[in-house]
């Protein structure tokens, strides 16, 4: 692996574009680079690993060990890619993605790395721009001392830390669970585990619970459950949430049939499954379409991992929820895709390598439906009653502002964003998009497929002007806007084009 | 509002609002200062109301902190290094003659 640093470094076209160095983009990369492609894989983060195996590469399995087997399996990608024959870039972020305008050309990524933008062509893209933790609006959820799960498990991973003083978990998913015991285990002070599931969902689920009995997830959960509850007290059919604090989370408020009660609390995590970040595939124009089970949009793709707009791919968390195992096979069978259409590997070659992967993705997606069904979060944390909620944390628009303006017959959340700026702000509709969708859909009484989500425009991450000015500029772009020819450059690679 | 289970081994120093902080080197500089004790990233644009990270993985823009005078940086997405200059920020980003 050869380390880019600073955007002179990178080349200015590649076999392979790899966006997301998480289990789908690792397994990409080792993929695409054996069969001698050209690959560059980018990572806004600082280390490869994504989230699930954040920092693996920084730290080694100790005695002490709060993380377990699963996060160290993580190890197992990340060595082979460390190994490969690429060019990564960490804390670089993609903020557009240009697909090709004919077939035979390339498609063109706009990145920043070290404070200068850069352009770089490939002829495939690979999207493994992996999930988010889908928003839980509660009252009080913007104060200081609120995170979600996931923000503590990155604690957890990358500097060993975990949160100080009583701590109450709350929401619902695999991960809330797996949190609660990693940071048990860890010492933490966790005063209660608030479930919001809706119990309504068993009954819904109960039809793929024989898959799931047969599946990988099943006794790893049960232990979990069985692991939390010895440990904490553990408090399911949670109705309503609201959290308390002046400048920092004080107390937990909550709601479980006609008694209520409140916690004190320092620090509050909240969890309500993941979705997929759908932005980077969104912005290019491919085809989105909602998953009714994850209750989420996803990017379309093909059994290769193809998305709807020709050379590019998706895989991983990214393309749909499946796991972390499940996106490192994703990731090799989008990297064969890949290099088949590129005639990088000849079809036949491609077909005996993707037979036992296919079938292994078979296996990790055995009971992921039971799982989505049964944790499909319970509707008043999709669409929060109260008016006072704030929704987009960045402009500050609240659940009030929000039901007028639906009220007024704002088409939809495209228009309501220009209504009220909600989605707006530096996060560009991230920590709000699911939950616009859900109200539009409440009120209206419709699917969220029917609503859809927000249309996302490049740069789908803020960029500097003196980062785009950084841009190499060609001679006549230099004279469209100044009206004089440049200097003649010393630079022995000529203007970079 | 985070508690190291470990020592730091190799320390790296900075500052945030005048305040002295150690890091262990690699550490990310959200995941820092919330070791640190820090409690307040910053103040919201539009209620003045006090932030903190909330994901810790470059989707909520909630850490965004001024360092070594470049301001709205995502202090989750780089690593703390010797002798950065951190500051909070109030409000909106300041746009004025000499500022990056």
């Amino acid at each position: 692996m050869r380390r880019i640093t600073v955007a002179a470094e990178l080349a200015d076209h590649y076999d392979i574009a790899i966006i997301g160095a998480g289990p789908a983009g690792m397994s990409a990369a080792v993929e695409a680079s054996l069969a001698g492609a050209t690959v560059l894989v980018v990572d806004e983060n600082t280390a490869p690993g994504g989230q699930i195996y954040r920092a693996v590469t920084r730290h080694s399995r100790g005695h002490d060990d709060v993380l377990g087997a699963d996060y160290w399996k993580g190890a197992s990608i990340a060595d082979p890619f460390m190994a490969a024959t690429i060019d990564f870039a960490s804390s670089t972020t993609v903020w557009s993605l240009d697909p090709a305008e004919e077939p035979s050309a390339h498609a063109t990524i706009g990145l920043t790395l070290a404070g200068s933008a850069r352009r770089v062509e490939a002829r495939a893209v690979i999207l493994a721009t992996g999930a988010m933790e889908r928003p839980m609006p509660v009252p009080g959820w913007t104060l200081p001392g609120v995170m979600t799960a996931g923000a503590a498990q990155i604690a957890l991973k990358s500097i060993a830390a975990i949160p100080e003083g009583p701590t109450v978990l709350a929401g619902c998913g695999p991960l809330l669970y797996l949190l609660a015991s990693q940071l048990l285990k860890a010492g933490a002070d966790i005063t209660a585990v608030l479930d919001t599931a809706d119990a309504g969902q068993r009954l819904r689920a109960l039809p793929h619970l024989p898959a799931f009995l047969g599946s990988p997830y099943f006794a790893k959960g049960l232990r979990l459950l069985v692991d939390v509850r010895r440990q904490t007290r553990v408090i399911s059919g949670i109705t309503d949430l609201a959290i308390d604090g002046d400048a920092h989370a004080q107390s937990v408020t909550f709601r479980r049939g006609r008694r209520s009660e409140t916690l004190p609390v320092r620090t509050v995590l909240l969890h309500q499954g993941v979705i997929p970040s759908i932005n980077l595939a969104s912005s290019a124009d491919c085809a989105i379409r909602w998953n009714e089970h994850q209750r989420a949009f996803q990017p379309e793709i093909d059994h290769l991992g193809r998305l709807s707009v020709p050379g590019l791919f998706a895989a991983g968390d990214g393309a749909g929820i499946g796991g972390a195992d499940h996106a490192a096979v994703e990731g090799r069978i989008a990297a064969l895709g890949a290099l088949s259409d590129l005639g990088l590997i000849t079809q036949g070659e491609a077909e005996t390598r993707l037979a036992p992967l296919k079938q292994e993705r078979r296996r990790y997606r055995r009971g992921r439906a039971f799982l989505d069904i049964l944790y499909r979060p319970a509707q008043q944390f999709l669409s929060p009653p109260d008016d006072a909620t704030i929704i987009c944390r960045c402009e500050e628009v609240r659940a009030g502002q929000l039901r007028q303006v639906i009220e007024l017959g704002v088409p939809g959340p495209n228009q309501l964003k220009t209504f009220i700026r909600c989605g707006m702000g530096p996060c560009q509709g991230r920590l709000c998009a699911s939950t616009v969708t859900e109200m539009m859909a409440e009120q209206r009484g419709v699917s969220p497929a029917e609503i859809g989500t927000y249309r996302l425009r490049a740069p789908i991450k803020p960029v500097r002007l003196s980062e785009l000015a950084a841009l190499p500029q060609t001679e006549d772009a230099v004279f469209a806007v100044t009206g004089r020819r440049p200097e003649p450059s010393t630079n022995p690679k000529g203007p970079n084009l | 509002m985070l508690r190291r289970l470990c020592e730091i081994t190799d320390p790296v120093r900075f500052s945030f609002d005048n305040r002295p902080i150690t890091a262990e080197r690699g550490d990310t500089l959200a995941a820092a200062l919330l070791a640190s004790g820090v409690e307040t990233f910053r103040h919201s644009v539009v209620g003045d109301q006090p932030r903190a990270p909330y994901c810790l993985m470059g989707v909520c823009f909630e850490c965004l902190v001024t360092v070594d005078g470049v301001q709205n940086q995502q202090s989750c997405l780089m690593e703390a290094r010797d002798g950065m200059v951190v500051e909070s920020r109030r409000g909106g980003r300041q746009v004025l003659q000499g500022q990056s």
